[in-house]
This record gives structure tokens, sequence and C-alpha cells, in this order.
């Protein structure tokens, strides 16, 4: 064996490919079938997509690093179902372009925040975190409030979202500007036409409150309000009471 | 360093100036509306500043032809002052955001000063900037002392070194502009990332080109972790960052991958920049620095080939244990638990090769602050496998996944493991690089030792503490069984620690400053007539140069 090594280490190309094949085969076992096992990704009929203002939310967050510091990902243990709602299901961040679980909780986990707390507590909070919550350690984002949305190339950004997968429309990648804009604009032309394209349940709001603007403040709350409503499946198909029975506590 | 080079050198480095103005002229035409036309000038800017710098000494006297009969170190020289440098502005990045968790207001109102936008910069600067430039800095100097010969041209180091901080300088901009694909240690946008990928490839082959001309048969034990570092950090890098950009003007670019793949992807390259960045790389240092300042041989070979390949063969199935509980399918988190576990044998053999190299040099440790960093390299790097295989079980990390247990972790890494070996190592090649009996002061690299040592304590032990608090605070039920404390209880509970934390983290950034000072001075200490001799020479074709 010694021997061996001795020759090997005497042919610089032999090692090269020696560490190449040595070390492509954890990646291969474990990666590769994750691509092609149909178990790893549930499949599911009521899997809707972001809409251009959500794309322009996530990217925000994505901006800001919110994902330093909150997960998107609710493990399978009893106190975390309690706590934040139905563990994450692998099919609810199947148009995840990147992935957002996140590696830290400094602050509490996202990934059901939707829908939980109003758009105007939402607003209040990113403009200063300790009005709502007084000891908390979050930065200000304020000036959210105060930036422009740009929006006017959200059809590009869907155009390369359908490009890795997304099942974007024609319609969609064309009036993505319009459909940002309607979202923000109750009651308007604009959010007939986004409701038609994105389906009746999806939420029209004037998010930060003005609807006569369309902030980076609009796209981040319109993101945060749809973390875990993409899909229903995970509580139609477990309640918190029937997940939790399936769970150990630790293990 | 431009004296060094040959007239016909000091064209093509103007040529690839010239490609570097280019590049950067139509990156910034492209994304003009955009943080990437800033990335763009920012290449043009370097790269015209470098064709000035080379035009004004052009016509200058050429290099001794008999210089090429040397080593050639001007790189090395420039990575590791760079490298400190790179030290002391990220330590500082990462203590101010240690303490923005304290002082949470402090950040003037403005998106570049959160903490969301300077972490990156943080972990980027550290890693890739004081990290990167010190492994491709004690690359060159190992891989031409090991093979006794001289880097096989004088052009590629150079690109190495100033394409690899370029990129460095876009990706911490970038991320206070905003700019960042989100995959944590693989932040920069595809322009970067095939930036780096052209980087690599060059100091790849200067690599096995200067291996090609070696005078010792064998391949050194150095060299094999180096390869394996610039080797495999370039798979995942690639597999990693595939992506496609919105257009050719836009900086943002969105994840070939989605999802559950991407999770395993991500944390495939995460932990394995952690295996082949931090770990093969650092260890390649020990290899030859270590032995060098104990004045005694590795202890075993064997042991040596059983961690090389156990490390190379293993981590790269580890990475799944940071997705334990998740969506990720359950078998792909029991491969990696097991063979996270497994990953301690090898990680030990080569923790306890190092100390065994020492057992007969204890009085050189005691006495030598300079051996005594590496000892101490040796015996975190030996903890911190021992704990990340522990944290790797799943109950245990059910625990500590999402706390500052985490965080504490990798810190007990990076401080304890691959900034002491590399301060261990810089203090032994400085005085060889720039010729000089000693280092320009013993006592400041005894207060660097102190401050480095007592900065990693405080900061991993206040992280042990706040990051159990608050794993036991998630999962405590009251009598009633109802969760006993909100969020917010836990955060309220983690208030001195962060102030330990970052006062841990300022010691440890003081000690940096200290060490640059240290390394200054001593160039700046005249040139000595009897410097000892520190190396044989290169072999110089056919006949042995003596």
């Amino acid at each position: 064996m010694l021997d061996k090594h001795a020759k090997l280490e005497r042919n610089a190309l032999a090692f090269v490919f020696a560490i190449i094949f040595v070390a492509s085969i954890g990646g291969i076992v474990e990666i590769a079938p994750l691509f092609t096992i149909d178990e790893t990704v549930e499949e599911v009929e009521d899997m809707r997509v972001y809409t251009p203002l959500e794309v322009a939310g996530r990217n925000i967050y994505i901006r800001e690093g919110c994902y330093a510091c909150h997960s998107q990902m609710i493990r399978t243990l009893q106190d975390e179902v309690e706590r934040y709602g139905p563990y994450s299901l692998a099919v609810e961040s199947q148009y995840d372009h990147p992935m957002l679980w996140g590696s830290k909780r400094t602050g509490p986990d996202l990934a059901r925040i939707g829908e939980k707390y109003s758009d105007a507590w939402h607003v209040a909070h990113l403009i200063n975190p300790r009005d709502v919550v007084p000891s908390s350690v979050m930065p200000s984002y304020a000036w959210l409030q105060r930036n422009t949305l740009k929006y006017e190339d959200l059809g590009l950004h869907l155009s390369a979202l359908r490009k890795v997968g997304v099942p974007y429309t024609d319609e969609m990648i064309e009036n993505a500007a319009q459909d940002a804009y309607g979202q923000t604009r109750p009651d308007s032309d604009g959010a007939d036409g986004f409701l038609e394209r994105y389906g009746e349940d999806s939420n029209v709001s004037a998010f930060d409150g003005d609807p006569n603007r369309i902030t980076e403040m609009d796209a981040l709350v319109a993101y945060l309000q749809i973390l875990g409503h993409l899909t229903d499946v995970a509580q139609q198909t477990s309640s918190p009471e029937q997940q939790t029975s399936n769970l150990a506590n630790g293990d | 360093m431009i004296s060094q080079l040959t007239r016909d050198e000091r064209s093509s480095a103007m040529i690839l100036c010239t490609i570097l103005v280019i590049f950067g002229g139509v990156l910034g035409i492209a994304g003009r509306d955009d943080v990437l036309g800033f990335h763009g000038a920012l290449l043009a800017a370097c790269g015209i500043g470098l064709l000035f710098m080379i035009m004004n000494r052009y016509h200058d006297a050429e290099p001794d032809p008999d210089g090429i009969k040397k080593y050639y170190d001007d790189p090395t020289k420039v990575g590791v002052i760079v490298s400190m440098i790179w030290l002391v502005f990220a330590t500082f990045i990462g203590d101010w955001v240690a303490w923005l968790l304290v002082f949470p207001e402090a950040t003037f109102d403005a998106g570049w000063a959160s903490f969301g936008r300077l972490r990156p910069v943080h972990t980027t600067g550290v890693i890739f900037g004081f990290g990167g430039n010190a492994l491709i800095a004690t690359s060159f100097h190992v891989l031409q002392r090991t093979s006794r010969a001289r880097l096989s041209d004088n052009i590629s180091p150079w690109v190495v070194i100033i394409g690899f901080n370029l990129f460095c300088l876009m990706a911490v901009t970038g991320y206070m502009f905003g700019i960042t694909a989100s995959k944590e240690y693989a932040e920069p946008e595809w322009y970067a990332d095939i930036f780096l990928v052209v980087i690599w490839v060059v100091y790849f082959v200067l690599y096995l080109r200067t291996l090609a001309r070696r005078q010792e048969p064998h391949i050194y034990v150095a060299n094999w972790y180096f390869m394996a570092f610039i080797l495999v950090v370039a798979i995942l890098h690639i597999i990693n960052n595939l992506a496609v950009p919105v257009s050719l003007g836009h900086a943002k670019s969105y994840s070939l991958f989605s999802g559950v793949q991407d999770a395993m992807t991500q944390w495939w390259y995460g932990h394995n920049a952690v295996a082949f960045f931090l770990t093969s790389g650092f260890l390649g240092m020990l290899y030859y620095y270590l032995p060098r300042r104990a004045g005694r041989p590795i202890f075993s070979y064997r042991m040596s080939i059983i961690s090389f390949w156990g490390i190379t063969f293993l981590y790269m199935w580890a990475g799944s244990h940071h997705l334990h509980y998740t969506a990720l399918p359950h078998w792909v988190q029991n491969l990696g638990m097991t063979f996270s576990i497994i990953l301690v044998v090898p990680s030990w053999a080569s923790a306890g090769n190092a100390l065994l190299t020492l057992n007969g040099a204890w009085e050189k440790v005691r006495d030598d602050a300079t051996l005594r960093f590496m000892f101490v390299a040796a015996v975190f790097y030996g903890l911190s496998t021992f704990e990340g295989s522990f944290m790797a079980i799943r109950p245990v990390n059910s625990l500590s996944h999402y706390t500052d247990w985490t965080v504490g972790h990798v810190h007990a890494g990076a401080l304890g493991w691959v900034a002491m070996i590399t301060f261990g190592a810089f203090y032994t090649l400085v005085p060889m690089l720039w010729n000089r009996e000693r280092m320009y002061s013993s006592r400041l690299i005894e207060a660097h030792f102190w401050l480095a040592l007592s900065g990693t304590v405080i900061y991993v032990f206040s992280m042990w503490n706040s990051g159990i608090i608050q794993g036991l605070m998630w999962r405590a039920y009251a009598e009633n069984g109802t969760l006993a404390y909100s969020f917010i209880d836990s955060v309220d509970a983690m208030a001195p620690y962060y102030v330990a934390r970052a006062v841990g983290g300022f010691l440890f950034f003081l000690g940096g400053v200290i060490g640059l000072y240290n390394i200054w001075k001593t160039i700046k200490m005249p040139a000595q007539e009897n410097a000892p001799v520190y190396d044989l020479p290169p072999v110089v074709d056919p006949e042995p140069a003596e």
C-alpha cells in the first residue's frame, strides 16, 4: 500500500486525477439522486408562483441579507411545529431560486410568517422594530419606505426564472411591470388584470399604506405576506396536532 | 516588483492589463444602469493603473539574468502583506457587526451599514481576503522550497494574486451595494464567479507547471493538500454558482437549482469550503512551517497519508448534516451524519501528527510564541473537528442548529485553527522572505499570541453559553404543556453574551493590528549582511547550483 502511494507521489497528474475521483464520490451519491427520485419533492396541485411584486420583494430580502438571521425552514421537531406551524415540505420551496432556508435564527423563523400580522404591523416593524418589539435587535429598514421600487425590468427577471424552471407564462412575463403596479393598487384596472393572471386569492393591497407610490417597502411586505402560502398542502395534509403526533421530541 | 520582470515579460503584462481594461470596460458599459457598471469601472481602473505602473518602469534595466537561479518570492511578499491588511479590515467589520447586535440603532439609517449587508463583508473578508491570500502566498513559498524549483514563470503568480484580490474587492463592495447571490460563503454574483474561475485555472496551471520542474522525485505532503485545495474548491465553486443572469447588463442572477436540491448543493459547497479551503489548504501550511520551526521531521508519514485521503474522501459526504430535520430526504441526512462522525478519525490523525511532531520540542513551544501559535492551532483543530462531528449527530444538532453554538464552533475553527496557524506560518516566513535574522519584536509576538488566544476563548465560551441557552429555551415547555418562552425571551437572554463576544472579538482584532505592525517593522528593519541562509537554493538545470 505504502509502495503504491510512493509511486503516486511521484506523478503529479495521477495525483490530480486521484483527488478528483476520490472527492467526487460523495457528491455524486448524495446530490445526483435528488434530481431524479420522484419522492424528493411532493407533487401538489395548488402550488402557485411568486407574483412579480413578490419576486421583487424576495430580491430585497436577499439584498439585505435577511437570511443571515431568519430561517425559512421549520424542522420536524415538536417545539418548532408548535411555535411556527406545520413543518416545511420540499415542495414549498420548489420555485425558490435560490432557496432561503437559512442557517441561523438570531430572529425567528419566517417560513409561515405570511398573513400572521397585518401589512401595517410589518411596515411599522420594518421602519423601527423596537416600536413594536421593544427589545428587538433587528436593524431599522426605514429607508425601504423612501426608496421607489425599480419594477420596469421585472419581465426580464420572470423570464430568467422561467429559464431555470419556474412556469411563468408569456402573458405573465409581458405584463410583469404592470402587474407589480396593479398588485399595490386595489380596485384599479391593473389589479383586475393581475388577479386574472395570478388567481383571485392573490393579495392585492397598498402594502405600505400609500397607494400612490410603489416602494421597496411594498415589495418586501408583499413577499413576507405570501411566505408559507404558495400552497396549502402543509396545512391540509396534516394539522399541527397531527404533525406533532408524528414527531418525537429531539429525535 | 516590475524591476524583476524582463522586458518581454513587461510587454506580456501590459497585454494582460489591456485585456482587463477591455473586460472591465465591456462590463461597465453593459451594466451602466446597475452596480455591475461600477464593478466594470473598478476592473478597468485597476487595469489602467497597472498599465501606467508598468509603462513608467518599462525601460528600466532588465533584471540580473542570474536572478532566474533564485526562488521567486515577490508575489509571496505581496500576498503576506495583503493578507494581514484583509485580516485587520475583516475582523474590524466582524467586531462591528457583533456590536450591532448590542446597539442595533448604529446603522446610520443607511442600507450599507446594516447587519445583513456587512455580515458577508466580514465572512468573505476573513475567509477569502485573509485566508485566501495567506494560502496563495504560502503555497507559492512552500511549492518552490519542497520542489527545489523556481515558479514556472514570472507573470502568472501576479495574475493569481492581483486577480484574486480584485475578486475579493468586487465581492465586498458588491455586498454593501446590495449585490449578493445569498448563498453563504458563495455570495458573489455570476460575473465575479466567472472571473474567479479564470484566476483559479491560472493558479492550477502554475502549480502543475512548477511541480513538473521539481528536483525532488516525491511530491511533499504539503503540496498534496494545496493541490486538493485548488482542485476541489474549483469543482465546488463552479457547480454551486451555476446561475442564469437576468441579462448581461444585470448583476442579479437566479440560481439554476431551487429548493431542496439547491439547499443540498449549497451545503455540499458550504461544508467543503470549510474542508478544502479552511482545512486542506491550512494543513498544507502546517505540514511545512510546523516541522521547520520546530526543527523536527513530521512524526508519521503513514498518518499523513491516512489523514489526507480520509479528509479528501469523507468531507464530501458530510454537507447534509447542515440540513438535519429539514425537507431533505432522510437517507441523505443519515449519510451526512454517519460520514461526519467517521471524519473525526482522519482529522485527529492530522492533529495528532502535528502534536507528536512537537513531542520532544516542548521547551521550544514554551519559549517561542511563533511555534506556540502553531501548537495552539493544532489543538484547536483537534477540538473543533471533534465538536463538528459531535454537532453533526442528529439529536445534538436538533439543539445546536440555528443557534449561536454554530457561530461559536465556526470561530473555534476560524480563529483558533485557521488564523493561529497562519500567524505561526507568517512569523516563520517573514524573516525568511525579507532576509532578516528574526522578527522585529518577539515581545509583540507574545502580546499578539495572548490577545489572540484570550479573544478566541472569550468568543467561543460566550457563544457556547448563548447557543445552548437559546436552544434550550426554544424547546422548553411549561407545566401546562405550552412553550415556556416566546422568541423574544430568548433574544433578551442573549444580551450579556453578545457583549462578551464583541469584547473577545475586539481582543482578537487588536492582536491582528499588532501582528501587521510587527511585520511592517520587520520589513523596515535595515537589511542584514549576515542574515542566516534559510533555504537550499533551487536546483537549476543540469548542474546543481552551489
